[in-house]
């Protein structure tokens, strides 16, 4: 049997719009900015998970990070090649608690940017908050709002959550892309929801049926999570978190001149790339003329172009290999 | 053993091998922030940051084209950042219609395009030359004396110790599914979408629970053998002459090509 280690390619892996940055796409200051931020919650992590719970913990998350590793290898085909794979975030932060499943994606990325180069070092922290925090506060927090819940409710809101969290880590690397000046708003946002609207799809689904399969057969260990966790404040951030994602993805991709604009003002870009008028001339579809309705289908046939472009590349792919 | 894990570690007794790992780690950091803070288009500086590479490849008797061989890995990536050579203003260089969209080439696009493409590339090189002249342990050793957590430095060095174990578990499963679900190249898979997504759902399950279960039983193994909750290490890293030296001539070539980076380009 033909075995390759790492995580099964996915169309987002082969156009390149998929979630573990490499050295060299990030400006230096959003590099830094997000490893002081991931540096500071992943101190946290480590006290909380140090107050809360013994040394038999520490085989238990190691082996956990490694669980996370290899589940990530398990595929299924969805249609054309392509084939849907966990990320696991949301999967960890729901079985593990939200601060030792942020260690865990954290030592997940670590050791897939230390071993196998997949995503850097200068821009570990930036993968860090994308697929470690992220994951946790928004796959935790609402899979936490239904504590106490049927089991059916709880599950429903953990595949929610699962693609929510996919959502937020795909719009948070692209607005990183974009304040570093890599690739215009205009083209990344829409491009990395589309593809991961999709990718999406197929990480609620294991995750909830993965639940569902360890609820039926050891149900004691989705029951008991130390109180220490703070459920309150996790639903709490949880959902504003949410918000701010259901917010900034439509305003990012309707309106990408308005955020542009709003991020100069701010401060924020320095150097920041002029809206592309060239490319796609105000983003809009050109017969629809300019209103809110173009803008959206523009971001639709965007995405539409792009899933369509990701099944082609699949099926490519899968024939040469074959 | 099915799915072999392939350590990336070169077991070679070269310079560059001996050297404390601490040095290695962060001569390695120095070289990626080198390069994040070259300016677009500092050919020559690019051009030296390579030849710095080949020279530290040579000395740990890994060859000029090692690294090379393995960094295609971050390339799709690229297209990511492809977009910006028609997005920056410059001279238009060429012309690529799209439906009724006309897109423009521009030279400061391509300079930057070509730029972030170059960092990230050598970038992968440091990162594939610093695990293949470092064994692992000595890595999270590294890792430890440079103040990252000891909680979170026990979690990466489990986890490294159980992916082969782990990873075959995956391939059993795998194996498991494939000989029960028969399909004919080229035909659609089987069953709806949701069923297919159950089956790799209930493995993710069942991959979760053994990972739980046995977790369980290295506890057991660790107290047995005598475990305290504290790690130890036999091969402390002590930092040598020859340690420091090569620390200062990373950190003076590094300054050198920031200086030529930003005065010649």
């Amino acid at each position: 049997m033909v075995f390759t280690l790492g995580r099964p390619a996915s169309p987002a892996a082969f156009f390149g719009i998929e979630l573990h940055i490499p050295d060299g796409f990030l400006s230096l200051a959003i590099a830094l900015v997000c490893w002081g931020l991931a540096i500071a919650l992943l101190g946290i992590a480590v006290r909380r998970t140090q107050e809360a719970l013994n040394e038999r913990q520490v085989p238990l998350m190691g082996v956990m990070a490694a669980f996370i590793f290899a589940a990530q290898m398990i595929n299924f085909p969805v249609a054309g090649g392509t084939s849907g794979h966990l990320l696991g975030g949301a999967l960890a932060a729901i079985t593990l608690g939200p601060w030792a499943g942020m260690l865990v994606m954290a030592a997940v990325i670590g050791v897939q940017a230390l071993l196998f180069q997949d995503g850097g070092l200068l821009a570990m922290g930036a993968n860090i908050l994308n697929m470690g925090l992220l994951t946790a506060l928004i796959g935790y927090g609402l899979y936490r709002g239904t504590a106490g819940q049927r089991l059916g409710v709880r599950l429903a809101a953990a595949g929610v959550a699962a693609w929510l969290s996919v959502m937020a880590g795909a719009l948070a690397t692209a607005l990183q892309l974009w304040l570093s000046g890599t690739t215009p708003l205009v083209i990344v946002v829409p491009a990395m929801l589309g593809v991961h609207a999709l990718i999406g799809i197929g990480e609620a689904l294991i995750t909830v049926a993965a639940l569902a399969f360890i609820a039926r057969t050891r149900p004691d260990i989705l029951g008991s999570k130390p109180a220490t966790d703070g459920g309150r404040g996790w639903v709490i951030g949880g959902a504003i978190a949410t918000l701010a994602l259901l917010l900034l993805a439509p305003l990012a991709s309707a309106d990408p001149d308005g955020l542009e604009r709003v991020a100069e003002d701010l401060g924020f870009i320095d150097r920041g790339l002029p809206a592309p008028y060239e490319i796609i001339p105000d983003y809009t579809v050109p017969f629809l003329g300019e209103t809110p309705v173009s803008t959206i289908a523009a971001g639709l046939v965007g995405a539409v172009v792009v899933a369509i472009l990701a099944v082609a590349a699949g099926r490519a792919l899968r024939r040469r290999t074959a | 053993m099915y799915a072999r894990f392939v350590d990336p570690y070169r077991d070679i007794s070269s310079l560059v091998h001996r050297l404390d790992p601490r040095v290695k780690v962060v001569a390695t950091l120095l070289f990626i922030l080198s390069n994040a803070l070259l300016p677009d288009g500092a050919w020559l500086a690019f051009a030296l940051s390579w030849a710095l590479l080949i020279v530290a490849s040579l000395l740990a008797q890994l060859g000029p084209g090692y690294t090379l061989r393995r960094s295609f890995i971050a390339l799709p990536f690229a297209l990511a950042a492809v977009t910006v050579i028609f997005a920056l203003p410059g001279r238009p260089l060429f012309a690529v219609d799209i439906g009724p969209w006309r897109l423009f080439a521009s030279d400061a696009g391509l300079v930057r395009f070509a730029s972030i493409v170059l960092r990230s590339w050598l970038s992968v090189q440091a990162a594939i030359l610093l695990v293949a002249a470092t064994r692992f342990p000595d890595l999270m050793h590294a890792l430890r004396h440079l103040r990252v957590p000891q909680l979170l430095v026990a979690i990466i060095s489990f986890m490294y110790r159980y992916l082969d174990v782990l990873t075959d578990e995956v391939a059993r499963l795998l194996r498991a599914r494939e000989a029960r679900s028969a399909s004919v190249p080229g035909q659609p898979a089987g069953g709806t979408l949701l069923w297919r997504a159950r089956v790799a759902g209930n493995m993710a399950g069942q991959l979760f629970l053994r990972s739980y279960e046995r977790s369980d039983r290295v506890y057991s193994a660790m107290l047995a053998r005598g475990f305290t909750g504290t790690f130890r290490t036999l091969n402390q890293h002590v930092m040598r002459a020859r340690d420091w030296w090569a620390l200062a001539a990373m950190a003076g070539a590094l300054a050198l090509i920031q200086v030529v980076g930003r005065l010649i380009g």
